[in-house]
């Protein structure tokens, strides 16, 4: 395949060189990039919802209550998408419900990335008793379905939005403890680190200096896919009443509150499912172009 | 095959009794003291209490605790429910053939369509309908479930009125349960109208439920078609002048099916999870309403059960997939 324009212009600095590669490779995805600019646009919006957000996502406006989308009759161009049981504006607080989703995704997956992290390369190193341990003890997690273990994980710690993410970390742990370890049994042998070794390189260096950073491309596209995971389940969660707690605005959350009002007033129930939907539909298409751009198996077929 | 079947089983035996740790330790990380959660809003008296507590095992150390625990489920004794006073493994034993059967139908349902699409893409690669089929399905992929339930009934029941809104069956039937298969007991009774009703309140369960393992299937399948089809054998079949069909159908299907068979397996654990979900909107009298009720009522015996059960079942279902990938798939059958 022949050097693009921007690859030459960049060829004196490595990293811009890497990068360049990466999106030249990410580019060729249409649904990756499409994906990248929602969540690009999520997050934006997430940031400056103060801003974008017409009203304050907990006011009640008593004298609108259930109204309808303004496209409807009986619409109000003040509430966009209509206005919930209480009178909040619908837009309002999936904007800032943006925020929430965004935030646990980040919390879960930096939480669990870096936790799996270490016991991945704990297990990777150690191939006696206590790597072992660490990959019967993922097993077990394994075993069980992992909504159901997050459901009573909070049952037990106590419903709050805090515990959701604890939970939905602990339920993701093992698939970045087991890939950690895959990809550092897979580089122990390899020369560079038979030489860092007899080079007298320390235990915690030979870690996360030299091992870690040639394991990167699988963890980042499973932190990715994972993030995804962590906002269904954390919703998911809400939805059971187990999350966020009303009257936090988690899409989750939202769906809890108006459900029972589908008949009457499908616009409580339809945005957040939506949100909740373009927002994970667009990091699952973002993290399939990252897969393809950062496996080297597939880059040349 | 019987060393790998010894190998596999003994390596499930830790993992289990991981499992019973975990389950048992639930009971005792819960703050609160289970005699009084058992006892409820009348309390105890204090000679009743501690003779509850001795008869409960609740005045020995942790450890033999958890042995007299790993005993009882020895004999099938999982505890009593805080809520019902019942048995847990008959509460279990009635409620689960509710949910193996919406189980079974998402499925039957999620490879029926799930496989051929997939196949469909692989052999068109590149065209509209592959572009289409794996849009489609990573949409289904990101689906919450929950809210497509929801959409569902407003669609199906609520403007066009062609589905019960919740429930196995309507008030207006009732039989015996004989094999607890809500289809076939409604075919069994012979009463008119039976059989149709139970199968329309299925339909919209077993969508949703379908819909993330419909996905998966699909894209596992047309990955594993597009590697087998660039191989050298599928090549020669092309250059023997094998008609397309035979290629696709025969040569490759066969090999492709080994990776789908274990993505297959592996939905087990994703369709319990579903359970909860699906079962919670649709009413629907099975084993993951009733964990989430149990959750809710605080009923830890029955949630240290349900889990336990739960989690067995997978493990098996686990185990046989294994089992199934070594017949299937001649490398692994002659190394082992």
């Amino acid at each position: 395949m022949s050097d693009t324009a921007d690859t030459q212009a960049s060829s004196d600095n490595p990293l811009a060189q890497v990068l360049a590669e990466f999106w030249f490779y990410f580019s060729e995805n249409r649904g990756a990039v499409i994906g990248l600019c929602i969540i690009v646009l999520v997050v934006l919006t997430a940031i400056f919802a103060n801003f974008i957000a017409p009203h304050s996502p907990i006011e009640q406006y008593r004298d609108h209550l259930l109204t309808p989308p303004a496209w409807q009759e009986g619409g109000d161009w003040a509430f966009p998408l209509g206005t919930d049981p209480v009178g909040r504006d619908m837009l309002s607080r999936l904007i800032f419900g943006a925020r929430y989703s965004l935030l646990i995704g980040c919390i879960v997956v930096v939480l669990s990335l870096s936790a799996g992290i270490v016991l991945g390369l704990v297990a990777g190193f150690s191939q006696g008793i206590v790597g072992t341990i660490i990959m019967r003890l993922m097993d077990i997690i394994l075993s069980f379905p992992s909504l159901l273990l997050a459901l009573v994980l909070v049952a037990v710690l106590g419903p709050s939005l805090e515990n959701a993410m604890i939970a939905v970390a602990v339920v993701i742990l093992p698939h970045f403890v087991r890939l950690t370890r895959a990809s550092v049994l897979s580089e122990l042998n390899k020369e560079y680190v038979i030489a860092s070794r007899v080079a007298g390189a320390k235990l915690p260096r030979l870690m996360f200096l030299t091992v870690l950073p040639n394991c990167t491309a699988p963890l980042i596209v499973q932190a990715t896919l994972s993030f995804s995971t962590a906002i269904l389940d954390a919703a998911a969660l809400g939805f059971l009443g187990m999350g966020a707690q009303p009257p936090t605005p988690e899409w989750g959350t939202l769906l809890a509150d108006s459900r029972d009002l589908i008949l009457r007033a499908w616009w409580a129930v339809t945005f957040p499912g939506l949100a909740i939907l373009i927002t994970v539909l667009s990091i699952n298409l973002m993290g399939d172009g990252l897969r393809d751009a950062l496996d080297p198996k597939l880059k040349r077929s | 095959m019987l060393r790998f079947l010894l190998t596999r089983i003994g390596l499930l035996i830790p993992t289990f009794l991981g499992v019973t740790i975990a389950a048992f330790a639930l009971i005792h990380i819960i703050p609160g003291d289970p005699i009084l959660m058992m006892a409820g809003e009348r309390g105890v008296d204090p000679a009743r209490y501690e003779e509850l507590k001795q008869q409960m095992g609740l005045d020995l150390p942790v450890w033999q605790q958890y042995l007299r625990y790993l005993g009882h489920l020895a004999d099938g004794d999982l505890g009593q429910s805080f809520y019902t006073k019942k048995p847990i493994l008959d509460e279990f034993m009635t409620l689960f053939p509710a949910t193996l059967e919406l189980s079974l139908c998402a499925i039957i349902l999620a490879v029926t369509i799930g496989l051929p699409m997939g196949m469909l893409a692989a052999v068109r690669q590149g065209s509209i309908l592959d572009h289409g089929v794996m849009t489609l399905s990573l949409t289904g992929y990101s689906m919450p479930i929950f809210w497509w339930g929801i959409l569902l009934i407003f669609l199906f029941s609520g403007i066009l009125g062609w589905t019960p809104v919740s429930g196995r069956i309507s008030l207006l039937y009732y039989f015996e349960p004989v094999t607890g298969f809500m289809l076939i007991d409604s075919w069994l009774s012979g009463q008119k109208g039976a059989f149709s009703s139970a199968l329309s309140h299925l339909i919209l369960p077993t969508i949703v439920l379908g819909t993330i393992p419909m996905a998966v299937i699909a894209r596992q399948t047309r990955s594993a078609m597009l590697e087998v089809l660039s191989e050298d054998y599928v090549r020669t079949a092309r250059a023997k002048g094998l008609p397309p069909q035979r290629v696709i159908g025969l040569h490759a299907l066969r090999n492709a099916l080994i990776p789908v068979v274990t993505v297959i397996g592996l939905q087990v654990g994703v369709l319990l999870g579903g359970a909860v979900l699906t079962e919670t909107i649709f009413a629907w009298p099975g084993i993951g309403k009733w964990m989430v009720e149990s959750i809710s009522r605080r009923d830890y015996p029955a949630v240290q059960g349900g889990l336990l059960l739960i989690a067995a079942i997978v493990m098996i279902v686990n185990l046989l997939v294994d089992l199934l990938y070594g017949l299937i798939n001649p490398r692994i059958r002659h190394t082992r």
